[in-house]
């Protein structure tokens, strides 16, 4: 029983293995360059920025929350650090890490003040505060910063070469910030109070858990880390193109969120989980490009990906009702 | 045989001795948490009427009244859950203001709910500790084993890191209890903590609290029963349409007074004669139904107008046969056959066709849309025969529906567009019984139809189920009270562990037989 029950849960997650490692292999049998040292590391290249603000949108959604504004908080906070480094070109790096992540928790605030103050669902208030954060950086300027401006050190966390043991430093970072994460979440009461409020908000008031406390926290996190994956973002792409930045991004976050297995009725979700995700996604973007299947139709694909994920979720619950029925 | 031994003892309790220290504490009389004129109203519905109530150390008060008397609500105000419209709450001696269950808990009070709260998806050592956490770094090992230790409490042995989902009720109810007791709470609030446990788990719940009392906890109780009441408390408070009736010592006061004072009016208790009433030809045939590692071999027949209880333990499969018969998990083997014709139950809708129909014992979960009013509840199984043409409801028709069962079975209500989860426990169960009966069923499957509900209420509800007999409907009643089973009953059926181990025809119906097919020993009874 117990074995059974542990093998069904964990099916999630070895299904996205195998999902990336039977993918990685018929696409290597297809195109046999992509089974190569440079494609491995794009594939991990593709993936800092979206993991974290993966792991962003995962405790929303493990909080019952959807936020549609990680991708403008992203491109708020890399366009704000580049206009610093646009100013004071010695800045050093750290500074506008710092500067990047604290915007991106003031706009996750806001976000959360809105949505537990007037009680609006989130896809809503996040909705109205992606078009208003995107509104602000044109009001600020809005011009592209170039790839002059950028310093060459933040450039170099991208950079295979300059790392030590060949993953470049950005995907050390996001991997940083999950490994992080996973432990907040589990070993932390905070942590584990945004699961309880996803997984039964009336039993967690009972408990004396602020619903609204948890909330306004987790929407800050969740700023936080997009502002950090802002400037992973600058460092992978070498400029700031603020119209252009995190757009749709938050729809291939929710995608690698889902896929990794955490219930959009909130109160389920691993972090590695999260990870698999992504690495599936990083993995199909590839293996597009490198096909040469048009890059229409990746949006296709993840679709499909997400509603097979679904319906394989649903399939598990419904084996795991049974067997617990007995 | 030591549960065996306890199951009689829960049958006849007498009261809990008090030791010499409680004595010596009680007579302090210290006032620990007290409420003064407290009023609350929910739109005209005036809940509580100026209520005062005091608390003192290390007493076990007893809080009883019919439903909707307002016991509950009191202590919803007490814990912050709800405001009340004016009066004040004071702890020891310092007037306090409960604006959310986290000042009540901040304040050392924890509360065991009627309804369990859970939560589903995480593990039992994280439902028993939410809420009080020692530190803000969670040692899981640790947990896990103190986790283990509160189940013991409580009589349960699951592994703590196992999910809550698929506990039953009664289970999900201890886990609570296992939580409320491991928060280092001076005083523990309990409404109606033991109408979903059996009567073992009572026995154990009753011997719990004797041991909370011995350490010094003070603890309100909210019950129904009787026994349970006379056996555990101190003081014992009367409530009856929102206000008190009186606060009396237990030793000063019999059940029947208490009922009286409950009711206002002369109380006949519930007995029932024992006519020879013969059926005729059995009308619903079940013959040796499965599901493997579920229940087995269950058969039983049940004629036109017979009433069959079934009686067992927590757990030993008699919600599953229902649930089976009703097709939300079909049987895998053997026949059901409804007047003579065997028929094959896929699934619920194929049920209902069959005219079955099946009042759970999960009210909130399964049965009602608390979030709906009344009327839209009571007709919601017959909506085909209220409907215009087009589809359009044909909304007096609903009203007018509804408001017979109203009547019928006297809910006490605004009117029947009031929404169902504003109801009290036993009113809410009224509305989940009317929304099936209108159906006419030909089969009425009941799964613990008086769970939560009070005496008077539950004699509203036995008349009923035999007045559906006389009507001429087939009764199948799952019910965890002995005395409903033995009174109510043509027939019994006992189940132990999956098996039918007991089929108690009318001159054979005892509390003793009961419950010795309860535990399997029938033979060693007899």
């Amino acid at each position: 029983m117990k074995s059974r029950k542990l093998n069904l849960s964990s099916f999630r997650e070895l299904g996205v293995i195998a999902m990336i490692v039977i993918i990685y292999i018929v696409v290597c049998i297809i195109e046999p360059r992509f089974f190569s040292t440079t494609s491995l590391v794009n594939i991990l290249l593709f993936f800092p920025f979206l993991l974290i603000v993966s792991l962003g949108e995962m405790i929303e959604i493990v909080s019952r929350n959807v936020d549609m504004s990680l991708g403008a908080i992203l491109a708020c906070s890399g366009y704000a650090a580049g206009l610093l480094f646009k100013t004071n070109s010695d800045i050093p790096i750290a500074a506008a890490f710092i500067v990047a992540i604290a915007l991106g928790c003031v706009l996750g605030l806001i976000n959360g003040f809105i949505v537990t103050r007037f009680q609006i669902p989130s896809v809503i208030v996040t909705l109205g505060t992606m078009n208003i954060y995107r509104g602000v950086i044109f009001i600020l300027g809005g011009k592209q910063i170039d790839n002059s401006v950028i310093p060459q050190s933040l450039m170099a966390l991208s950079q295979p070469k300059e790392s030590i043991i060949g993953i470049p430093y950005s995907v050390l970072i996001a991997l940083l910030a999950a490994v992080l994460l996973a432990v907040f979440l589990k070993y932390f009461r905070a942590g584990r109070e945004i699961y309880e409020i996803g997984c039964n908000p009336a039993a967690a008031s009972l408990r004396g858990i602020s619903n609204n406390r948890v909330q306004m926290f987790v929407f800050t996190l969740a700023g936080g880390l997009s502002g950090l994956a802002g400037m992973v973002f600058i460092s992978r792409i070498g400029y700031m193109d603020p119209g252009a930045a995190g757009r749709g991004l938050e729809f291939t976050a929710i995608a690698a969120v889902v896929i990794g297995g955490t219930s959009m009725n909130g109160g389920v979700g691993k972090v590695t989980g999260t990870v698999l995700g992504c690495l599936l996604l990083g993995v199909i973007q590839n293996a597009i490009s490198i096909t040469g299947i048009s890059g229409y139709w990746q949006e296709a694909i993840y679709g499909i990906i997400i509603v097979v994920s679904v319906i394989i979720d649903n399939l598990i619950k419904n084996r795991l009702a049974v067997s617990e029925a007995r | 045989m030591a549960s065996y031994n306890g199951y009689f003892l829960a049958i006849k309790l007498g009261p809990i001795p008090i030791t010499r220290e409680r004595r010596e504490i009680l007579e302090k009389k210290v006032c620990l948490l007290s409420a003064q004129k407290i009023c609350k109203s929910f739109g005209k519905n005036n809940v509580l009427k100026s209520v005062d109530f005091d608390l003192e150390a290390g007493e076990v008060h007893a809080l009883i009244g019919e439903n909707g008397a307002g016991k509950s609500t009191l202590l919803k105000i007490l814990f912050g859950i709800y405001q009340p419209t004016s009066g004040d709450i004071n702890l020891e001696g310092k007037t306090v203001r409960m604006k959310h269950p986290v000042d009540a808990i901040g304040h050392g009070i924890a509360m065991i709910h009627q309804e369990p709260s859970v939560f589903e998806d995480l593990s039992i050592a994280e439902n028993i500790f939410t809420g009080h956490f020692e530190n803000r770094k969670i040692k899981w090992e640790d947990l896990n084993r103190k986790a283990s230790e509160a189940m013991q409490e409580v009589g349960l042995q699951f592994s703590p890191a196992r999910m809550m989902k698929g506990l039953s009720v009664a289970e999900q109810q201890l886990i609570e209890i296992a939580s409320a007791l491991s928060s280092d709470a001076k005083i523990i609030f309990m409404d109606e903590p033991t109408a979903s446990l059996t009567p073992g788990e009572v026995e154990n719940l009753l011997a719990l609290i004797d041991t909370l009392r011995k350490k010094g906890k003070t603890i309100v109780y909210i019950s129904h029963r009787l026994e349970e009441i006379k056996a555990i408390s101190d003081r014992i408070t009367v409530l009856r349409d929102g206000e008190i009736v009186g606060t009396y010592q237990n030793s000063e006061i019999t059940k029947d007074q208490i009922i009286q004072k409950m009711i206002g009016k002369e109380f006949r208790s519930g007995g029932r004669k024992k006519e020879n009433k013969t059926f005729g030809q059995p009308f619903l045939e079940v013959e040796d139904i499965s599901i493997p590692g579920i229940f087995e071999h269950v058969s039983f027949q049940i004629a036109k107008g017979e009433i069959m209880g079934v009686a067992g333990l927590m757990g030993a499969g008699r919600t599953e046969v229902a649930r089976g018969i009703f097709g939300i998990t079909p049987v895998k083997s053997g026949q059901i056959r409804i007047g003579g014709k065997e028929v094959k139950i896929e699934s619920p809708e194929a049920a209902i066709k069959n005219k079955i129909a099946l009042v759970p014992e999960d009210r909130q979960g399964l049965g009602l849309f608390v979030s709906e009013p009344i009327a839209f509840n009571t007709t919601f199984a017959i909506i085909d025969s209220i409907k215009k043409r087009l589809g359009y409801i044909d909304t007096k028709k609903e009203k007018k529906i509804s408001e017979q069962y109203v009547e019928g079975l006297k809910t006490k209500c605004r009117s029947v567009s009031q929404k169902v989860g504003d109801l009290s426990g036993g009113n809410q169960q009224k509305v989940s019984l009317a929304k099936w009966i209108s159906t006419n069923p030909d089969i009425l499957i009941l799964d613990e139809p008086t769970r939560g509900i009070d005496v008077g209420a539950k004699e509203e509800v036995y008349r009923l189920i035999r007045k559906l007999a006389e009507e001429g409907k087939c009764i199948m009643m799952i019910s965890s009270e002995l005395n409903e089973v033995v009174s109510l009953s043509d027939k019994v059926m006992v189940m132990y562990e999956g098996k039918q181990t007991g089929m108690l025809a009318k001159d054979e119906i005892t509390d003793v037989r009961i419950l010795s097919a309860a535990h399997d020993c029938l033979e060693e009874a007899q």
